[in-house]
């Protein structure tokens, strides 16, 4: 793999003055991998609040039977939105933000392949996240179909604006996605550094690769499933309309085909970093790195092969719920492949029961419990049992909240010291560990049952004196709330870490295998100094072996290439946005104006070449420039 | 793969010259991956309601043969000469690129102009607007979402048509002109498959 930054400083050397911005501009114009992760990480956390608020109102609802902390209406919403944001403006986001900050320092790369892309995907994403959530300014109705917008419910039997912020909003932040993911791709299969090869990377990189591939092929499905939405409700279409001829049962087709490989985006990368983590706390190797490689992509494989069990109950027939049902069980077995490596990996290490790794090994029982009841749930004969009761929203929450929250919290516990030159308090960090076992364990461990005695999803109220109903809702309720609290914890370990001054060593872990450890925390804004030259698996640690104190370099030291900022990014989404309001109240001066914005934009950053810049090598030995 | 001629200092393939555009032409092929799905989806809600007419006009009895094709004549011309583009620019032909890049917008326009009277044809002759059936919509939407393909094609190959007099072709401008021409494929293969699934199934029944 032919590292060619040499090449591009041919035609860019002779310009090559940096555009320099300083506070709020130098966020919106950054093209910088690390800061736009960060935007990722703060802008999914940010909806990862509001996510949570409302899902401690769906609980206070639910708390008692006949309750009334909010209407019939407000809670629809609510259900809607906490799923919505949760999948696509909480987790994804924050798993991106990794990605982006994470990905480059472990192939050895000083940025990702299309740095002006990815501050497009990200305000792309952001925008239209404000976009999904405006009716909270508006006034109007929020969206209120639930996640999955079934028609004709969402189509014909939704009032108000609120289904359109859905499918318009989704439009823009499944765009911004999408670009990223396709940014991944490119990173990993063509910026990799000499000795980089596929087999001998990090494999946090081969779950974002597989997942990013994923989302490629779904997202694009989402969008077309989400125009059609937009052309029945907004244009008179009939893709959906059952009256005329139309089919609803299209839509879920098309939904679920982007929908179960959205559960393997979300969960995957989670996989990547208990394979990161795990190692790194057990002072020992990946146990089965290549199975892991093979397990993650047929997983990415399988994943877009079992769409249909969702729709068991639909009527699809015993031929096909049997083939799904099987493929779907299939899955099981890659799966189990991965947590047997965990576990083998643990053992006989010197396992340091660091915040990180708490999470990471918490990770495992509980993911476990929601892999086995999706089997269950994949038996389609049992699946007309358990179908739109509380045991599916027990399962789910088992495989988002145990698998992929406590994924993005153990990341989050063994990346910050790298991202921000801070260690998190490990005590906070520990207590926010347990509360959140506890409570997500009490919220959702009895919901199970609850299903099983039958009560449904997605209703607001239920009736006094059914059996056990009362307490189990009860004890669900009072679980959720231990989950807040221990999410407050977080945040106030996250607020007081970054008022310290910053003291990370490059290694603060002090057993860190991969090369973004052999950096300085935070990174400086070119990443290495040199490329380094890799020479095995787990590369930096092959280095410390060695006896070395820094990665062998590839290259000697010379002028770095860099990116210019630029401000179109920002302003084509906010075109973007402007466009989709437009549409939404279908006023024509918007939906112009706002792509008429995204054009000029598009075509000036077509006629204006970026030279870039270029550190040179006086500034890097002089000052230690910083990010 | 980019050897340097010893004489003219030239290089073969400009657009792989720089690791930017070998970026750019795998991230196009990627890109050109999400079209795929976008399009089979299209395809398959057309597939699937295409025989729900609710009592309004159905494929068989408004398609116009003769016109969709020479429309199919005038787009796969179009992806012929943006071959020959690209075979100008390995040979460092400026003009040539421009001249068939040219060539290739005139006979888009060409398209397009068609598909535009057709859809008008449609709306004022069969009251066959997007609202009337299921395969009023699913029409619309697929060969529309196609034209939209075609129109964004005939600005973006203009634009660059009138950067590479200004900038010559270089290892910036030679991949931009490679993925519009990968673009264009694209599309052109999409438009043999709604000939073949969209007007001649429909027009058999």
């Amino acid at each position: 793999m032919a590292h060619a930054h040499a090449q591009a400083h041919a035609h860019a050397h002779a310009h090559g003055h940096k555009k320099r911005y300083t506070g709020v501009m130098d966020w919106i114009t950054t093209v910088d991998h690390k800061k736009i992760g960060i935007l990722y990480l703060f802008a999914g956390l940010l909806f990862f609040a509001i996510g949570g608020l409302e899902a401690l109102f769906i609980r206070l609802q639910l708390a008692y039977p006949m309750n009334d902390v909010v209407s019939a209406q407000r809670f629809n919403e609510l259900i809607t939105m906490h799923g919505t944001t949760m999948l696509f403006l909480a987790a994804l986001p924050i798993l991106y933000g990794f990605f982006n900050f994470i990905i480059p320092l472990q192939i050895g790369a000083r940025d990702v392949a299309f740095p002006f892309l990815n501050s497009l995907g990200f305000w792309t994403f952001f925008f239209g996240g404000v976009l999904l959530n405006i009716g909270f300014f508006t006034g109007d109705t929020l969206p209120d179909s639930g996640w999955t917008a079934y028609a004709p419910l969402a189509t014909e039997y939704s009032a108000g604006r609120g289904m359109d912020m859905y499918s318009i909003g989704l439009q823009l932040s499944g765009i911004g996605t999408l670009l990223g993911g396709l940014n991944f791709v490119v990173t990993i299969v063509n910026m990799r550094a000499p000795g980089m090869t596929m087999m001998r990377m990090p494999l946090f990189c081969w779950t974002a690769f597989i997942t990013s591939i994923l989302i490629v092929f779904a997202f694009s499905a989402l969008a077309v499933g989400l125009l059609m939405i937009s052309f029945d409700r907004l244009f008179g279409g009939n893709f959906f309309n059952t009256a005329a001829g139309g089919n609803e049962i299209l839509w879920q087709h098309i939904f679920w085909i982007f929908g179960h490989p959205e559960v393997y985006i979300l969960v995957l990368p989670a996989f990547g970093i208990l394979s990161e983590v795990i190692p790194t706390f057990s002072r020992k190797r990946l146990f089965g790195y290549t199975s892991m490689v093979f397990a993650t992509s047929i997983i990415g494989f399988l994943g877009f092969m079992v769409w249909a069990h969702h729709m068991f109950t639909v009527g699809m027939g015993a031929v096909a719920n049997t083939m799904f049902a099987v493929a779907t069980m299939l899955i099981a077995v890659p799966t189990g492949i991965k947590i047997f490596n965990w576990i083998f990996t643990m053992w006989k290490g010197q396992i340091r029961f660091t915040a990180a790794n708490l999470f990471a090994i918490g990770f495992i029982p509980s993911f476990t419990i929601g892999g086995v009841t999706g089997v269950m749930l994949a038996m389609a004969a049992s699946d007309y049992v358990f179908h739109d009761t509380y045991f599916v929203v027990a399962h789910f929450h088992y495989v988002i909240v145990g698998g992929t929250v406590h994924g993005i919290f153990a990341a989050l516990f063994y990346w910050f010291p790298k991202m921000f030159g801070r260690t998190l308090n490990e005590t906070l960090g520990k207590i926010t560990f347990w509360l959140l076992l506890i409570g997500f364990n009490l919220t959702f461990f009895i919901q199970h049952w609850l299903g099983v005695v039958g009560m449904p999803r997605r209703v607001y109220t239920y009736l006094d004196g059914q059996p056990g109903w009362n307490e189990m809702n009860l004890v669900s309720t009072i679980g959720a709330l231990l989950m807040g609290v221990s999410v407050v914890i977080l945040v106030i370990n996250i607020v007081i870490t970054l008022m310290k001054p910053k003291n990370a060593t490059n290694d603060p872990w002090e057993d860190g295998r991969t090369m973004e450890w052999a950096i300085p925390s935070p990174p400086p804004e070119y990443n290495f100094k040199q490329t380094p030259l890799v020479r095995g698996l787990d590369a930096w640690w092959v280095e410390k072996r060695a006896g070395n104190k820094e990665m062998t370099p590839a290259e000697p030291v010379g002028p770095i290439h860099m990116p210019n900022g630029s401000i179109l990014p920002f302003i084509m989404s906010i075109g973007l946005f402007i466009a989709g309001i437009g549409f939404m109240y279908d006023t024509l001066l918007m939906i112009v104006g706002g792509l008429g914005i995204l054009v000029i934009c598009m075509i000036l950053r077509s006629l204006i070449d970026d030279p870039g810049y270029h550190i040179e090598p006086e500034e890097i030995e002089g000052k230690g420039v910083k990010a | 793969m980019s050897h340097a001629h010893a004489e003219g200092h030239t290089i073969d393939h400009l657009e792989r010259a720089t690791l930017e555009g070998k970026n750019k032409i795998l991230g196009f092929w990627i890109f050109l991956g999400a079209e795929m799905v976008i399009f089979g989806t299209l395809f398959a809600a057309h597939i699937g309601l295409r025989g729900e007419l609710n009592g309004g006009v159905s494929g068989s009895e408004i398609f116009s043969l003769p016109i969709v094709a020479i429309m199919t004549a005038l787009l796969l011309t179009s992806s012929m000469t943006s071959v020959l583009a690209i075979q100008a620019m390995h040979r460092h032909e400026l003009k040539g690129v421009a001249l068939w890049l040219g060539i290739t917008v005139l006979l888009a326009l060409g398209f397009l102009g068609l598909e535009i009277y057709e859809f008008v044809h449609y709306v004022h002759e069969y009251h066959f607007n997007i609202q009337q059936s299921p395969f009023s919509t699913t029409f619309y939407v697929l060969v529309g979402c196609h034209g939209t393909h075609v129109a964004i094609g005939i600005v973006w190959i203009s634009l660059l048509i009138g950067q590479l007099f200004k900038k010559g072709l270089t290892v910036v401008t030679a991949p931009k002109v490679y993925v519009a021409s990968l673009y264009w494929h694209f599309i052109d293969v999409v438009w043999v498959f709604i000939f073949t699934v969209v007007y001649l199934m429909g027009k058999v029944g």
